[in-house]
C-alpha cells in the first residue's frame, strides 16, 4: 500500500515506510466509526423481531426479511410522504435556480444604483437563523390559508441568500467582453441572461440544485409547524411523528423505524455518491470567498 | 455581522469606482446605465419580494410580538394582542425551565464546537497530507453523515443507544460491562447528543479545511521542512496559522448551527430526562406551538438571536487575522 514515493528530505525512509500503513489504518478505523450507524440501520431493517432483540447483538440477520417494510407500509402512507417531499423539494429547487441566479446575475454583471445595498442585504440574510421567523410566519400562513398546502411549504424557501451568494461568485467569472459583444449585437438583458450567462454557469447551477434539493428534503422544523394534516406530511415529519408516537407497537417497532429511516436516507446517499464532486466545490466556494 | 457586511459593501464600492473610472461618461454609456438600472431592479425583484414577505416582515413581527401577550386566540386575530412592555423578557429570566435550556444550549456549544473543529481538522490533515490513495473514497465516507436527513439519523442513533436492544448496550454487555441508559440519564443524555452532532457535522468542517489546506502553497511547506521543522512544528507554526480564515469561518458556522440545535433533542429525548436536554430552540417550539404562548416564545427567539449575534461578532473580533 505504501507507494515508494520520494521521501521528504528530513524523513528517514524506514520511518516513512512505517508511517503510511499506520495512517491508512487510522483512516479506515475512523471511516468504520462513521459508517457504523448506517450499517446498523441497513442491516436492522431486514432483521426479524428475534434478531432485533437478541443479546449480544446480531450484526448479520439470521433470516433476511421484508417484514419491517410491509408492516411500516401498512401503518404509514410512505408513498404519499415520499411524493410530498419530492414535490416540495422540486418546487423549491426550481424557484431557487431561477430567482437566485437572477439576482446573482444582477449583482455580478449589472451596474445599478442600490446594488451594493442589496448585496449587503443578502450577506445579512445569510446570518439570520430560521428560528427567528417561524412564529409570525405560522400566523401569516394561517391568515393566508396556506397551512397544509404545498405553497405554504415552498414559499418561505423559494429564494435563499446562500444561492444568491453562490451564483454571484460564479457569474463574476463570466467575461464582461462577451456580454458587451452581445449587447452590441442588440441582444436584450433577458436573452443574455437565459441564452449566454446561464449556460456558462452550469456547474454552479448543478451545485445549487443539489444543495437546495437536499436542504429541502432534509428540512424539518418548518414542515413540522406548517402541516397538521398527515396527508401533507413530508418524510422527516412523518418519521419523527411515528417515532415519537406512544401508541406505536413497541415490539419490532425498532425494525419498522430502521426500515423507515432507510427509505428516507437511501435516496439522499445515492444522489450524494453520484454527485459528490459538486458538494465539495460548493462548500469550498461559499467558504473561501 | 456588521463587520462582514461593511467589508463586503466597501469591496463592492471599490469595484464600482474602478468600473466607472474605466468607462468615460459619454452619452451612450449613460443611456446603458439607465437600462442597467431598470434591469438591475427587475432581476432583483423576485428575491426582494420573497425576502420582504417571508424574512424581513417575520423578523420585525417577532420583535413586536415579543412585547405582547400573543396567545392561541391571536393566531386568528393578531390585532387583538395586548402590549405588555418587557414583561415577557423579565419573566424569561425568572423562568427556571428557560434558564436550564440556556445552560443546556451553552453546554452543547462549548463541548460540541471544539470537538467538531479539532476532529474535522485532524481528519482533513489525515486525508490531505497523510494518505495519497483512495482520498475521494475516504472523503465521501466522512462527509456522508452531513447530507443525510437529521431526523432519520436521530432515529437510528436512538436505536443504537437503546438501553435494552441497542448496539452500544449489547456490545458492552457482551464484554461484561453494564452501561447506563444513556438517553435516559441526566448525566449522559447530553454527551450522547453531542457525540451524535459531532459525528454528523465533522464532515462539513473537514471539507472546509481540505479546501484551506490545498490553498497553502507547497513551497511554504518545503521551506519549513528544509529549515528542519518537524511534523508537529510544521502543523503549529505553518499549517494552523495559514488556515486561520478557514478556522474562523468553520467555527462561526458550527457555533451558529449548534446554538440553534433542535432536531436531535426533539427526536431523541424530547428534551428529557427532566429537561436535561431541553435546548432554547426546543423550549421555544414547545412554548410557541404546543402551548401557543407565542409572545413569550418570540421573546425567547430574540434572546437567542442576540446571543448568536453577540457570539459571532466576538468570534470575528477575537480570531481576526492579526498577522496582516
Amino acid at each position: 500500500m505504501s507507494a515508494p514515493t520520494a521521501p521528504a528530505p528530513n524523513h528517514r525512509p524506514r520511518e516513512a515506510a512505517l508511517r503510511k500503513p499506520l495512517l491508512y489504518l487510522i483512516a479506515c478505523a475512523g471511516l468504520l466509526v462513521m459508517a457504523t450507524p448506517f450499517l446498523w440501520m441497513a442491516l436492522s431493517a431486514f432483521k426479524t423481531k428475534k434478531d432485533l432483540t437478541a443479546s449480544p447483538p446480531v450484526w448479520i440477520p439470521s433470516h433476511w426479511t421484508l417484514g419491517n417494510f410491509t408492516e411500516l407500509l401498512d401503518q404509514l402512507d410512505m408513498p404519499r410522504f415520499f411524493l410530498n417531499s419530492l414535490i416540495v423539494a422540486v418546487l423549491v429547487t426550481v424557484c431557487n435556480l431561477l430567482f437566485c441566479s437572477m439576482l446573482g446575475y444582477a449583482l455580478a454583471k449589472l451596474r445599478f444604483s442600490g446594488r451594493s445595498k442589496i448585496f449587503g442585504v443578502v450577506l445579512a440574510a445569510l446570518m439570520v437563523p430560521g428560528n427567528l421567523m417561524v412564529l409570525p410566519l405560522y400566523v401569516l400562513m394561517n391568515q393566508m390559508g396556506l397551512i397544509d398546502t404545498y405553497a405554504g411549504l415552498v414559499l418561505p424557501f423559494a429564494a435563499s441568500a446562500f444561492g444568491v451568494f453562490l451564483m454571484r461568485q460564479f457569474m463574476q467569472g463570466v467575461p464582461d467582453e462577451l456580454l458587451e459583444a452581445a449587447r452590441m449585437d442588440g441582444a436584450g438583458e433577458w436573452y443574455i441572461f437565459f441564452r449566454i450567462v446561464l449556460p456558462l454557469v452550469k456547474p454552479a447551477l448543478a451545485t445549487l440544485t443539489i444543495f437546495t434539493f437536499l436542504g429541502s428534503w432534509n428540512n424539518f422544523i418548518w414542515p413540522l409547524i406548517a402541516t397538521n394534516d398527515p396527508g401533507k406530511y413530508t418524510l422527516p415529519v412523518a418519521l419523527a411523528t411515528f417515532a415519537n408516537d406512544p401508541n406505536r407497537t413497541v415490539a419490532g417497532g425498532n425494525g419498522m423505524l430502521m426500515a423507515g429511516s432507510l427509505l428516507v436516507v437511501v435516496p439522499v446517499l445515492l444522489v450524494f455518491a453520484v454527485l459528490q464532486r459538486h458538494f465539495t466545490q460548493g462548500i469550498a466556494t461559499a467558504g473561501l470567498k | 455581522m456588521s463587520a462582514t457586511t461593511g467589508q463586503a459593501a466597501s469591496d463592492a464600492a471599490v469595484t464600482k469606482k474602478r468600473q466607472s473610472a474605466r468607462t468615460p461618461a459619454s452619452r451612450p454609456a449613460r443611456r446603458s446605465l439607465g437600462r442597467h438600472n431598470l434591469h438591475g431592479w427587475l432581476f432583483s425583484a423576485p428575491f426582494l419580494v420573497l425576502f420582504g414577505v417571508f424574512m424581513l416582515f417575520p423578523i420585525v413581527a417577532t420583535l413586536l410580538m415579543s412585547f405582547t401577550d400573543f396567545g392561541a386566540r391571536n393566531v386568528t386575530h393578531p390585532g387583538d394582542a395586548n402590549f405588555i412592555g418587557v414583561d415577557n423578557y423579565t419573566q424569561l429570566f425568572q423562568d427556571d425551565t428557560f434558564l436550564t435550556a440556556l445552560f443546556n444550549t451553552a453546554y452543547f456549544v462549548v463541548a460540541g464546537v471544539p470537538l467538531t473543529i479539532v476532529l474535522g481538522l485532524l481528519v482533513a490533515l489525515l486525508l490531505n497530507n497523510g494518505i495519497d490513495r483512495a482520498r475521494t473514497f475516504f472523503r465521501i465516507g466522512f462527509y456522508a453523515p452531513v447530507v443525510t436527513t437529521i431526523v432519520a439519523v436521530a432515529v437510528v442513533w436512538r436505536f443504537v443507544l437503546d438501553p435494552s436492544d441497542g448496539l452500544i448496550a449489547g456490545l458492552c454487555s457482551a464484554l461484561g460491562v453494564h452501561t447506563p441508559d444513556l438517553l435516559g440519564s441526566r448525566t449522559w443524555a447530553m454527551p450522547a447528543l453531542i457525540a451524535m452532532a459531532v459525528w454528523r457535522n465533522m464532515g462539513t468542517v473537514m471539507v472546509l479545511f481540505i479546501a484551506g489546506l490545498q490553498a497553502i502553497p507547497t513551497e511554504v511547506r518545503e521551506a519549513a521542512r528544509l529549515d528542519g521543522a518537524g511534523a508537529f512544528q510544521e502543523l503549529r507554526r505553518i499549517t494552523v496559522p495559514l488556515l486561520r480564515p478557514t478556522l474562523l469561518y468553520a467555527t462561526v458556522i458550527t457555533t451558529i448551527g449548534y446554538l440553534n440545535v433542535f432536531e436531535e433533542p426533539f427526536v431523541m429525548t424530547q428534551g428529557g430526562p427532566t429537561n436535561a436536554t431541553l435546548t432554547v430552540s426546543l423550549n421555544m417550539y414547545q412554548q410557541g406551538f404546543n402551548f401557543f404562548h407565542m409572545g413569550y416564545a418570540s421573546a425567547m427567539a430574540y434572546v437567542l438571536f442576540v446571543v448568536i449575534m453577540g457570539i459571532t461578532v466576538l468570534q470575528l473580533r477575537l480570531m481576526k487575522d492579526n498577522t496582516r
